[in-house]
């Protein structure tokens, strides 16, 4: 890493290196793409929240005009799902569908209308089957699996751990609070719909061109599913109009038209509406949880038992992961000497949910913010300086055996509160109005891949010529997050020229390295690691060659600005690009490659891989409400966020990323759900999504979004590239408490529940007035049939990260 | 995306144009103004008229004329509208009304006209094709159930005009034309309390003019309840209009409330006449007006505080009315001033 050295280039607020064509209209995403001969690709999907398909006749569909092909399940035998242990989705579904909107025909035609009105001439017989609208009914209807895979009944996952005897912690505790809080299943709402477009190319080769996070596990999901090898299929991720998290998952149109193009040797198109992104999903589980947690007297936490339930949808998608993110992230802000938690996910019959922003974490972080809210009330404390005696420290370990890296929680604290006037306000602002405080981490890119494989996690190549050209090539995808920004600016600085130097290729399996895709924060930090390590390499040769022509030595060689000079000499000078031929000339063309793996962590035990972390970064939020005590109106009128960023690569980007996150928290906090409505079962069996449009599900505009002050806090941190943590995801997760929270110094009330709307205000307002516990939240947590607990020791009570047995099964033992 | 099915076009240049291709095509024709509406909704195949009657071309849709009071031509923009001179001073309610439907955008396409017969609303309803299939549709379309109230024989969409309450709490007449004659009716009885058939106005009528009486002593006002500042349709709407003597004394009043009916609910206002606006008379025409309105669980947000909340902004309304400042509380519930 180039420490010491003056930046020029990272740290300095710049204009992102696509901003250009983005406003200019010139971004080409993949709905823009447009091939001769191209045909357009429809689907039929379930109209039946859970049925058995008797039968299928494409004969009528066949033989419409215009239409080139029908497909259907038995054209996909093989299944796919992102994750290795949850195979369990069809391109088209062969015999059962699962949700309404589950995909179970295709026809492709000449236009996207023709192919519409083939879908009216599908003929599908279905045999509806019970439906499992929540978890709740998928616990009690074991019968009525919707796999037949999974642990048990309907559940798709159980996990449970424990780090140390938190029973033994609990009942040596001054207090155990208990709180149960439901958080609601929200989705993503990018922008841009996905869009696909496959091709066989002159070679026989097969391009899909698709709006993606992920080309990677894309493109090894296609090659499975096609049954044809990876080197045959090149994946680009076309620029994203909207990730968060909604196009991680290898989705069904992306295989439809990667076979159609194959079949018809002509380009297949697919564009989806609104409605089917709202079908495609894979966003935030819905998640019914319970805390038991242990405080001392003064507010420290001595134990905490969480238990999550999450309603995974109709598939399994990243759930599997999504089930450990529910626990694992939860001890890395505050010391917390034990820790157990257990995690359910059970299968429903409506659209899968999977990873958004913040990935299974916003949920249990809502919980733990909350309640801790409610007992630094209780024990009259003041909410921030009790979260600042217990921050996590520097290079701790937690209780299951994540390591911290760097940490500027505690300088976050005391940023938002300064900036937002907390001591003022807190307890103090008069009824009606109020301020809330919550604090977050999250990781900057999990520790392990989807799949297992000791490769490195990111790759980048670098290409120089004579011209002084810079080409930067990576797997990386842009997805609006700036990782072409970071990329341009990582190689850059390293050189000494400018970001506008450097030409950068992104997500393309047929030309870049690999980068497993923008998710999990990961992407700053292993893309970065990679680049630096690949600019380092090439500056190295381009130093050596303008030392030997500058007659200086190699350590007093500087690149900047575009310039190549002595340190000691400014009159010994060159252009970047004569330092380029230079050293072209000394060493043949020039080029470099870098990767990055994550570091080895202690944690040994079974599960471990998830949670650890190159690095974590922190966030802290105030909030400020006002609610009228007669409607329950709720109103924003000042956010206050400082978050932990390592440092800024581009702060003004960075800044928008923060208040982008903000901007989705708060949606989360106070309006969006994805939510479904069943009718009558004695008249229908429908259960189908309330809202599945752009006007009614529900996200802020621009006249809702308050002002954000920002505050980075840069505490770099020596795992990540000029110590850039991230900025993608953190951010959101302390909104939503914060908002809980205010709502409670502003009226008094606890809404346990996810969104907090003024109906539920106002109905808590009137519990309060008639003198009832002032709540509204769900209120008792289902009897689970949680796994047995895995036990580790805690780092501190002589545990060696590995799974071990609990002192108190040992005594019980000794004792019969 | 959603496409459009498939239909003929005509652009007649003139009102008794339009009103021939009306009179001919019969009931397969519909006319369409901003199409802000009805586009969207052909795309679901809610209306599927085998002929388009655009009205864009005609220029005295556009016409505005000052006389006994203010004539706004229906095909107006919601845009061309607010720019009315004198609109805002005179009719601010129409003025606020306008000024929340939808989004600039939209508004720079949607009509008055247009915005006066907007099809009722229903989340069970406002859904593309598939989605109804999957609900195996509804009485408003397709279907025979209402799935808000199954026993009920009415549809219950939601009329979800925001100019209409503001309009009728005006005063405002329409003018109706068709190739067999004109004629006028007061706005209020333009619309019936029916989801599905929820417009007086015959098919071959095309409806030309908005005609407002002289605002001479009326001062007006407009309040909305949505979730959001921008994009969403009424949950609530309450037009309110007040004639008061020197002192401040109600000598005449108006109150329609929208999106809690099937129709623009006009509230009786008796109560008020004769007395000053004070905090009572209000809370007591507020109540009068809870208990009357009936939203029903098919728009957005829990039904019971929709109603729990109309008396609250009727007390908006009224107080405005009365010279309260009430730029804050517009504020915390537009999130803009209108
Ligand atoms: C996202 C979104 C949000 C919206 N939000 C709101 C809102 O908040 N409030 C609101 O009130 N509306 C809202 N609208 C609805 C619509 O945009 C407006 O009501 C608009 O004013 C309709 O006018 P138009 O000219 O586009 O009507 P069109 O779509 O052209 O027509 C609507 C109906 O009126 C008929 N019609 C049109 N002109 C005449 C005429 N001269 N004589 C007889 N019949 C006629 C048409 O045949 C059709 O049945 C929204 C729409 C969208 C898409
Ligand atoms: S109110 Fe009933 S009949 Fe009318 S649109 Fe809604 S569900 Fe259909």
């Amino acid at each position: 890493m180039s420490t010491g050295k003056r930046l020029d280039v990272v740290g300095k607020p710049r204009r992102r290196v696509d901003s250009r064509g983005k406003v200019l209209g010139q971004l080409r995403f993949a709905d823009d793409l447009s091939l001769p001969r191209m045909l357009h690709c429809k689907l039929l999907r379930s109209p039946h929240p859970h049925a058995r398909i008797e039968s299928i006749d494409v004969s009528r569909a066949e033989k419409h005009p215009g239409v080139h092909l029908v497909l259907t399940g038995k054209d996909f035998p093989i299944p796919f799902g992102i994750m290795p242990v949850a195979q369990d989705e069809h391109a088209l579904a062969p015999e059962r569908v699962r949700f309404v909107g589950d995909p179970v025909a295709a026809v492709i035609a000449k236009d996207e209308q023709t192919a519409g009105e083939a879908l009216g001439l599908i003929e599908v017989k279905y045999q509806p089957l019970p439906t499992i609208a929540t978890p709740e009914e998928a616990l009690a209807n074991a019968e009525t699996r919707i796999h037949d895979y999974g642990e048990q009944g309907n559940i798709h996952r159980n996990q449970a751990y424990e780090f140390g005897d938190v029973e033994e912690a609990l009942a040596g505790s001054d207090h155990v609070f208990e709180d149960t809080f439901f958080y609601e299943g929200n989705t993503h709402l990018p922008m841009e719909q996905q869009a696909s477009l496959a091709a066989v190319e002159g070679d026989g080769k097969l391009t899909l061109s698709s709006s993606t996070q992920n080309p990677h596990y894309l493109h090894r999901q296609l090659a499975r599913v096609l049954q044809m090898p990876a080197s045959q299929i090149r994946v680009i991720a076309t620029p994203n109009g909207g990730g968060f998290g909604g196009k991680c998952d290898p989705a069904n149109h992306e295989l439809v038209v990667s076979k159609a193009a194959l079949i018809l040797g002509r380009p297949v198109k697919i564009c989806l509406t609104r409605e089917e992104v709202f079908y495609q999903h894979r966003g935030r589980h819905p998640v019914l949880m319970r805390f038991r947690t242990g405080v001392t007297k003064d507010g420290r936490l001595t134990g905490m038992h969480l238990q999550t339930l999450l309603d995974g949808g109709g598939y399994g998608s990243h759930g599997p992961a999504s089930t450990f993110y529910t626990g694992v992230l939860t001890p890395v802000t505050y010391e917390l000497p034990r820790f157990k938690f257990e995690a359910c996910r059970v299968f429903t019959n409506k659209p899968p949910c999977g990873p958004k922003r913040g990935h299974g974490t916003p949920q249990p972080r809502f919980g733990q913010e909350v309640q801790l809210d409610k007992i630094a009330e209780k024990l009259g404390l003041d909410p921030a300086e009790m979260r600042l005696g217990m921050v996590t420290k520097a290079d701790a370990l937690t209780a299951n055996w994540l390591k911290i890296g760097s940490t500027g929680l505690a300088e976050c604290i005391r940023k938002v509160v300064e900036m937002s006037g907390w001591k003022e306000k807190h307890r103090k602002l008069p009824e009606g109005r109020g301020v809330g405080l919550a604090c977050s981490a999250y990781m900057c890119g999990a520790g392990v891949s989807i799949y297992w494989n000791k490769m490195p996690h990111s790759g980048v190549q670098l290409l120089l010529d004579r011209s002084g050209q810079v080409s930067v090539l990576c797997g990386a995808t842009e997805i609006g997050q700036g990782s072409d920004d970071v990329l341009a600016a990582i190689v850059a600085e390293t050189l000494g020229i400018g970001t506008g130097d450097v030409r950068v290729h992104t997500g393309d399996t047929g030309l870049t390295p690999i980068d497993l895709g923008s998710y999990s924060s990961r992407v700053t930090v292993m893309m970065g690691n990679a680049a630096l390590q690949a600019a380092g390499r090439v500056r190295e040769q381009i130093v050596a060659a303008a030392a030997e022509s500058l007659e200086i030595l190699p350590g007093r060689v500087l690149l900047s600005q575009g310039r190549v000079f002595s340190a000691d000499d400014s009159s010994k000078t060159m252009s970047f690009a004569e330092a380029v031929t230079l050293a072209e000339s000394k060493f043949g063309t020039l080029g470099a490659v870098g990767s990055y793996a994550p570091p080895r962590q202690p944690g040994r035990y079974k599960g471990s891989g998830v949670g650890p972390s190159p690095a974590y970064s922190f966030s802290a939020c105030v909030v400020e409400t006002e609610v009228d005590p007669a409607t329950g109106w709720i109103t924003v009128p000042k956010i206050w966020v400082a978050h932990d960023i390592g440092r800024a690569i581009n702060p003004v980007h960075a800044r928008g990323q923060v208040i982008g996150g903000v901007y989705m928290g708060l949606g989360e906090a106070l309006m969006e759900e994805q939510v479904f409505r069943r009718l009558p079962a004695k008249l229908s069996g429908a259960l189908v999504h309330r809202i599945p449009s752009m006007l009614e599900y529900k996200s802020l505009t621009s006249l809702d979004m308050p002002e954000v002050e920002v505050a980075l806090v840069e505490e770099p941190d020596p795992n990540c590239p000029f110590g850039a943590k991230e900025a993608g995801q953190g951010p959101l997760l302390p909104v939503m408490p914060a908002v809980a929270n205010a709502i409670f110094d502003a009226v008094g009330v606890r809404i346990d529940e996810l969104p907090i709307t003024p109906d539920k205000v106002l109905a808590a307002l009137q519990l309060k007035a008639e003198g009832k516990p002032p709540r509204i939240g769900p209120g008792s947590f289902p009897n689970v049939p949680y796994a047995k607990a895995m036990f580790v020791l805690p780092p501190w009570e002589g545990g060696d990260g590995n799974e071990s047995t609990p002192q108190r099964a040992i005594a019980g033992a000794a004792g019969t | 995306m959603m496409r459009l099915p498939w239909f003929d076009y005509r652009a007649p240049k003139s009102i008794e144009e339009a009103a021939k291709i009306l009179a001919w095509e019969g009931t397969g024709a519909m006319l369409l103004a901003g199409g802000t509406d009805l586009l969207p909704n052909m795309k679901r195949r809610h209306q599927m008229p085998g002929t388009l009657v655009g009205l864009r071309n005609i220029e005295d849709l556009k016409r505005v004329s000052n006389g006994n009071g203010l004539r706004l031509g229906a095909g107006l923009t919601l845009t061309e509208l607010l720019a009315v001179r004198g609109l805002r001073d005179r009719y601010r309610g129409l003025a606020q009304a306008a000024a929340q439907v939808a989004t600039p955008l939209l508004r720079n396409m949607g009509t008055l006209g247009g915005n006066l017969c907007l099809d009722t609303r229903c989340t069970y309803y406002n859904q593309n094709y598939e989605w109804r299939q999957a609900i195996n549709f509804c009485m408003k379309k397709d279907g025979d159930v209402c799935w808000v109230a199954t026993a009920s024989r009415r549809c219950l969409a939601v009329s979800s005009t925001d100019t209409a309450p503001a309009l009728i709490a005006l005063g405002a007449r329409v003018k109706l034309v068709s190739a067999a004659g004109a004629r006028e009716v007061a706005l209020d009885d333009l619309y019936n309390n029916d989801g599905i058939d929820y417009l007086k106005r015959k098919p071959d009528e095309i409806l030309t003019e908005i005609l407002l009486p002289k605002p001479a002593g009326w001062k007006s006002t407009y309040w909305k309840l949505r979730r959001r500042g921008s994009f969403d349709f009424p949950l609530l709407g309450v037009g309110a209009a007040v004639k008061t003597a020197g002192d401040g004394t109600v000598e005449e009043a108006r109150l329609v409330l929208g999106a809690v009916s099937s129709h623009p609910l006009v509230i009786k206002t008796d109560s008020l006449l004769g007395k000053k606006l004070t905090d009572d008379a209000i809370a007591e025409i507020g109540e009068t007006a809870e208990s009357r309105a009936k939203p029903m669980d098919n728009t957005d947000m829990d039904l019971r505080w929709r109603k729990h909340v109309v008396a609250d902004f009727v007390g908006y309304a009224l107080r405005e009315l009365r010279g309260d400042d009430m730029g804050a509380t517009r504020l915390r519930i537009a999130k803009q001033l209108v």
